[in-house]
């Protein structure tokens, strides 16, 4: 009984994980059609600066939101430098966005060196708590509740306000938005801007439990792709729900299978691609 | 008069090694006729098919894996191996298209590139089967009808017949009437269709002959390196021969070829030097996209093309 709580639990972590992960991979896939293969480096680079932020002393949540700071400005300086310039190739500012990923990956191999490097968590939750008869680390739990408020704040954002609203209607219909005086281009910035953060606050918040080497955003990358497709891009509730499920797929694999974990994690995939290519909860097809 | 180009390059390919001298040049060189055929696989998808495709180091990788774990494991000579390793590899991509081409555009690349994923995974842990990242090691080349092809000449010759051959057949197909409809498919699919084309299987047959040219390219790499490991599978060689079609010219037939040897080269230059091969794979790509979209080929042909019409 103790495992299957205890998976279950560090299931739904992980699942908090990838969704502050995908949900800016998916907020920008939708709003701007671009994939952006940089987002697993940008969530690597972001472990990587909280982590020099943490040894020079800095308090656990303070190194997350500067590392999530910093990789905005570096994600709205790709945007505006790069990508702006291949405006309406969609295929060139995916390979760009590659090609980037590839420059960060080394840079940080280069900086940090080859070992993984576990990140200290916050003082405040080190330790275990009993759940319903086991114990359980006091982090993953927080991990949990900080995926939740990102995804109410999100929601919120989304759905009550005018940027939301703004973001919605690119979402929809990018030509119809721009035709009704919606700033599409700062809009991008901002969105970019946003799901960046998102990246390099995920990577800080990741880092005590996956802990930060090379290699991370390659790991983190496809797992990010399989939440999307799955959910269904542009859509927040779609990405809640990918997490989820690969968040269990993967915990429980590996813990009952751990030659074909990898293997297992994309089944759902290929069974949502075969019966509906748009994903779960998906409004435009990709 | 049509061929003189084709025998004059294939003269020049035969003399190379002559000229070269040195065996790591000639390895070199079949390093590239190697890449050559992977990057030419890829262009039958990304060029003429209009399908980009960023998990092709999967044909690659199965090929060479199912080469070198049927020679080792179960042992199987090398031509019963190879043409295993083809079917299986062949196999895989008749399935892997079925569902790569549930999408378009950049559903199509995300698919493959967790496609391409998958396998890569499966190939660091699966560690029974495919040694993790040891990889399979302990492979000798073969001796195709008795020639042994153990030294870097004779490999070489053996790469180039190879090549001579794949590029044949691909220009072939190209130039020939079902070439045609799949690049009308690529650039007219609603039409297509309407002419009655079934353009899905025109995607899905050149999605599988990639994937077959491929495991060609993979069954000459392990028996070029006698060795094989996870890196054939990764992300970084998938996105390395897409930046082979498109720096050389997607959509031409000597694009490939030419991006292949810019980037072999490049890479063995470079690494002689600093480790930083993938930080210049990252910014030789930000430019390529940037500033040089269509391609060395198309590129030069441009020029030429003015040169000659100069007033």
């Amino acid at each position: 009984m103790g495992f299957w709580i205890t998976q279950s639990l560090n299931s739904l972590a992980l699942g908090g994980l990838l969704f502050i992960l995908s949900a800016g991979f998916s907020l920008i896939f939708g709003l701007m059609r671009i994939a952006n293969l940089s987002h697993g480096a940008y969530f690597m680079l972001g472990a990587y600066v909280g982590l020099t932020l943490l040894q020079r002393g800095v308090n656990f949540w303070l190194a997350a939101l500067a590392a999530g700071a910093a990789i905005a400005i570096l994600g709205g300086l790709v945007e505006r430098i790069v990508l702006r310039q291949l405006a309406g190739r969609t295929l060139s500012q995916v390979l760009a966005t590659l090609g980037i990923a590839f420059i960060i990956a080394d840079a940080c191999l280069w900086i940090w060196s080859g070992d993984p490097i576990p990140l200290t968590g916050p003082a405040s939750l080190r330790g275990a708590v009993p759940v319903l008869g086991t114990h359980f680390p006091l982090y993953r739990l927080g991990v949990i509740g900080i995926a939740a408020v990102i995804a109410l704040a999100l929601w919120l954002l989304v759905e009550k306000t005018r940027i939301g609203a703004m973001i919605r209607a690119g979402v929809d219909d990018l030509d119809m938005a721009r035709a009704v005086g919606i700033p599409v281009k700062a809009l991008f910035t901002a969105v970019f801007c946003l799901g960046s953060a998102l990246a390099g606050l995920g990577g800080v918040i990741a880092g005590p439990i996956l802990s930060v080497y090379p290699g991370l955003d390659a790991d983190m990358l496809p797992l990010a792709l399989v939440v999307v497709i799955l959910g269904g891009v542009g859509s927040l509730g779609g990405a809640v729900l990918g997490s989820i499920v690969i968040g269990f797929i993967y915990t429980f694999g590996n813990a009952l299978l751990p030659d074909l974990a990898y293997v297992i994690l994309f089944l759902p995939m290929v069974i949502v691609l075969v019966a509906r290519p748009r994903g779960l909860f998906g409004r435009i097809a990709t | 008069m049509r061929y003189a180009p084709s025998i004059a390059a294939l003269a020049a390919l035969l003399a190379l090694p002559f000229a070269l001298g040195n065996d790591y040049y000639v390895n070199l060189a079949s390093q590239v006729l190697i890449a050559a055929i992977f990057a030419m696989s890829l262009n039958l998808l990304v060029g003429y098919g209009g399908m980009t495709s960023l998990g092709h180091a999967a044909y690659l990788g199965v090929g060479a894996y199912a080469t070198a774990w049927l020679t080792l494991r179960l042992g199987l000579g090398p031509l019963g191996a190879g043409a295993a390793a083809l079917a299986i590899t062949t196999l895989m991509a008749g399935f892997y298209g079925v569902l790569a081409l549930r999408a378009s555009g950049l559903g199509f690349l995300m698919i493959t590139l967790a496609l391409g994923q998958i396998l890569w995974g499966l190939a660091y842990r699966w560690v029974g089967v495919t040694g993790g990242d040891n990889g399979l090691s302990g492979l000798a080349r073969p001796a195709p009808l008795g020639i042994d092809i153990t030294g870097a000449r004779p490999f070489y010759f053996f790469a180039l017949a190879v090549f001579a051959v794949a590029f044949a057949l691909v220009a072939l197909f190209v130039r020939s009437p079902f070439g045609a409809s799949l690049q009308g498919a690529r650039d007219q699919p609603r039409r297509m269709r309407a002419l009655g084309y079934n353009v899905w299987m025109i995607r899905w047959i050149t999605f599988v002959l990639a994937g077959f040219w491929g495991a060609v390219a993979g069954v000459l790499y392990v028996y070029y390196n006698n060795f094989i490991s996870p890196h054939a599978l990764s992300l970084t060689q998938s996105a390395e021969v897409l930046l082979m079609v498109i720096a050389g010219g997607a959509a031409t037939l000597t694009g490939p070829v030419v991006g292949a040897a810019l980037v072999v080269v490049m890479k063995n230059v470079v690494s002689a030097y600093v480790e930083r091969w993938t930080l210049l794979l990252g910014v030789v790509f930000v430019l390529i996209v940037m500033f040089l979209p269509d391609g060395l080929v198309p590129g030069v042909q441009r020029l030429y093309a003015r040169w000659r019409t100069r007033p």
